[in-house]
């Protein structure tokens, strides 16, 4: 990927052309948050974590202080950042392996503890660093380095509806949304509102984005978005699932 | 300001468990994270009791996995940060303790040796020697103070803090379920009322000012994409704490100038290690003392220098071997004989080491 023509301020200029994969949904996301931190006014007391995976490519993407922590362990570094000092934002950025299987104890924990935190999940449906082993997000039937027939649900379990478990385990206060790369506007929008949350120390806010890794889909790129916008979607749904101001899940908007 | 966290120094009657509480409180420690384990559970209630009078935080968390991620993030933050745990909680300490070695992060963590290996007995142990000095994927780049009694409990938790902030390596304060349960007369102070200088913590991330605008971003990683890369950053790390290794380095001895035998021990089975000398030079055997405070870095100059001279050791231990482990290595090149007496899991007595060194010397 070239450099995006409007950059957002926060973005670190010179580690720019970043280091992910051509078509890779990772910059996509992390211009939507840099938007989103542009906007909000919030480069100076923002903290961000990134995971181990692909997201680790991060670690100097913002011009916003970083700590690139272990697999799965985002979530409760930030989550000690803030306890101790909860001036600061706190962002956790995180892959689908990080946030939903080695380190879901602390994702359900942060969430029921409602830590005043703001993690982003990108799900690709697969471990993007590793070589695209099967993730708790794969599609039924999708083929992976560790499905490599196709995920069998029967013997793998279905792909994780992460957004909606955190909207169950969550009480008032939380925010809880799934966005996608094939709707910048709109993701920046639920970052923006979920990082809004916490500055006003509301409760947890979460945030999955549906993103691309053509690398390892071995997609080009009509296939690429095609999965992404037609394939994905089946499974995952996009929208707000929760907000402070709504009720519960059912009165979430869904604009997928 | 914080009220004054201990008035005057007192004698007090306390378990371990207390003391270390009170020690953190007495260090200025800010916030302590924790999740439940036998047998340092009792850190924490003392804690969860004294902290909202001293406006201090705690926060529980869903393992030690969580414990020690979340101890980073407030010492990231710039706050004195501690957990506390022992055995299989141990285990999973040392993931976080990795990151906090290679980031130099100055977490604090009070360790209560439990019986091993596995989740085994809660009781007692000196079986997390290795666990703790060179635990995780590292290269045991930390401070490990393995404390005797309920007295150095206190003083060395405190100091546990200072080293942490001074040196800016992770610092462990290894006790065990003896030390933590038992009740023992000790003096509590304020460090400051005898002009114990307490390093002050500052921020990694979120100072003052606009990253770029005002300062440049913090960016800590712990992964290197060069082989080269890792390399250059491991030496200076190294460099560094093979630097202050000699002046954090501690031991205690007696006796050794002349003696036949020496007698090696450790945290709590040191005592009986001390007691079993003392009775035995007073039956004018010649037998010497020496116990390493530090254990991570060990005092090697000191154990070099005894191996040079004696030409056989007792090495004491509630473990198969671990503390001779580290002496043998200290003592490289020496060819004094190392007898064990391990006894892993249980207590030893001062009696049991008199009667192995009178064989010995018999
Ligand atoms: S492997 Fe996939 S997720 Fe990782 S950088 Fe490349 S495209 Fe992105």
């Amino acid at each position: 990927m070239t450099i995006q023509p409007a950059m957002p301020k926060s973005w670190r200029a010179d580690t720019k052309p970043h280091k992910f994969c051509p078509g890779c949904g990772h910059g996509l996301v992390l211009k939507a948050l840099g938007q989103a931190i542009d906007e909000l006014g919030i480069q100076d007391r923002a903290v961000f974590g990134c995971d181990i995976g692909c997201s680790l490519l991060s670690w100097d993407f913002f011009n916003v202080d970083t700590v690139q922590t272990h697999h799965g362990r985002t979530n409760p570094v930030i989550t000690g950042l803030k306890r101790a000092n909860p001036d600061l934002i706190g962002i956790a950025y995180m892959g689908d392996g990080g946030g939903y299987a080695i380190g879901a104890q602390h994702l359900v924990s942060a969430a029921t503890r409602n830590e005043r935190i703001t993690a982003i999940l990108v799900n690709n449906t697969q471990y993007g660093m590793t070589g695209g082993q099967m993730a708790p997000t794969t599609l039924p039937g999708q083929k992976t380095e560790t499905t490599p027939y196709g995920r069998d649900i029967e013997q793998t379990g279905h792909p994780t509806q992460g957004p909606e478990m955190v909207a169950a385990i969550t009480k008032e206060g939380a925010y809880v949304a799934r966005g996608t790369v094939a709707n910048l506007r709109q993701l920046k929008n639920f970052i923006k509102k979920a990082l809004q949350n916490q500055i006003e120390g509301n409760g947890f806010s979460f945030v999955e984005v549906l993103s691309t890794c053509p690398t390892n889909w071995r997609t080009n790129a009509k296939e690429t978005w095609h999965f992404v916008e037609n394939e994905m979607t089946q499974y995952f749904k996009i929208g707000e699932i929760k907000a402070p101001d709504s009720k519960g899940p059912e009165e979430g908007q869904t604009n997928g | 300001m914080p009220s004054k966290p201990i008035q005057d120094e007192k004698r007090v009657f306390m378990t371990g468990n207390e003391v270390v509480a009170w020690a953190a409180l007495a260090a200025r420690a800010d916030i302590m994270y924790g999740y439940p384990i036998t047998p340092q559970n009792e850190i924490m209630h003392y804690w969860t009791r004294l902290a909202p009078k001293h406006d201090k935080k705690f926060l529980q968390t869903e393992d030690e996995l969580s414990a020690g991620f979340t101890t980073i993030g407030g010492v990231l933050a710039g706050f004195k940060a501690f957990t506390a745990t022992a055995g299989p909680g141990n285990t999973l300490m040392q993931e976080p303790m990795s990151m906090a070695e290679m980031m130099r992060l100055p977490t604090v963590v009070v360790v209560q040796q439990r019986g091993g290996p596995s989740t085994a007995t809660v009781i007692y142990s000196q079986q997390e020697v290795m666990l703790t000095t060179f635990g995780g994927n590292g290269e045991g780049l930390r401070i490990v103070y393995s404390t005797a009694n309920h007295q150095e409990l206190f003083d060395y938790t405190i100091k546990a803090f200072n080293s942490a902030w001074k040196y800016r390596f992770p610092t462990f304060v290894l006790g065990d379920g003896y030390q933590a349960k038992m009740r023992e007369p000790l003096t509590i102070y304020d460090p400051l009322d005898k002009n114990i200088e307490l390093v002050k913590p500052e921020p990694y991330v979120g100072k003052p000012g606009t990253p770029a605008i005002d300062r440049p971003p913090t960016q800590l990683r712990n992964t290197f994409s060069m082989e080269e890369e890792l390399f250059e950053a491991l030496q200076e790390i190294i460099g560094d704490y093979e630097k202050v290794a000699p002046e954090i380095a501690e031991y205690q001895s007696f006796g050794t100038e002349d003696a036949d035998l020496v007698i090696i021990a450790h945290g709590v089975v040191s005592r009986a290690a001390r007691l079993a000398v003392k009775e035995m030079q007073e039956n004018g055997l010649k037998v010497g003392y020496f116990r390493p405070i530090t254990l991570r870095p060990m005092p090697v100059k000191e154990i070099q220098e005894i191996a040079s001279r004696v030409k056989r050791f007792l090495v004491v231990e509630s473990a198969y071997g671990q503390l001779a482990r580290l002496l043998k290595e200290a003592a490289y090149r020496s060819t004094a004989e190392m007898v064990p007496l391990y006894k892993p899991g249980v207590g030893v007595t001062a009696e049991e080491v008199v009667k192995k060194a009178k064989e010995i010397l018999s």
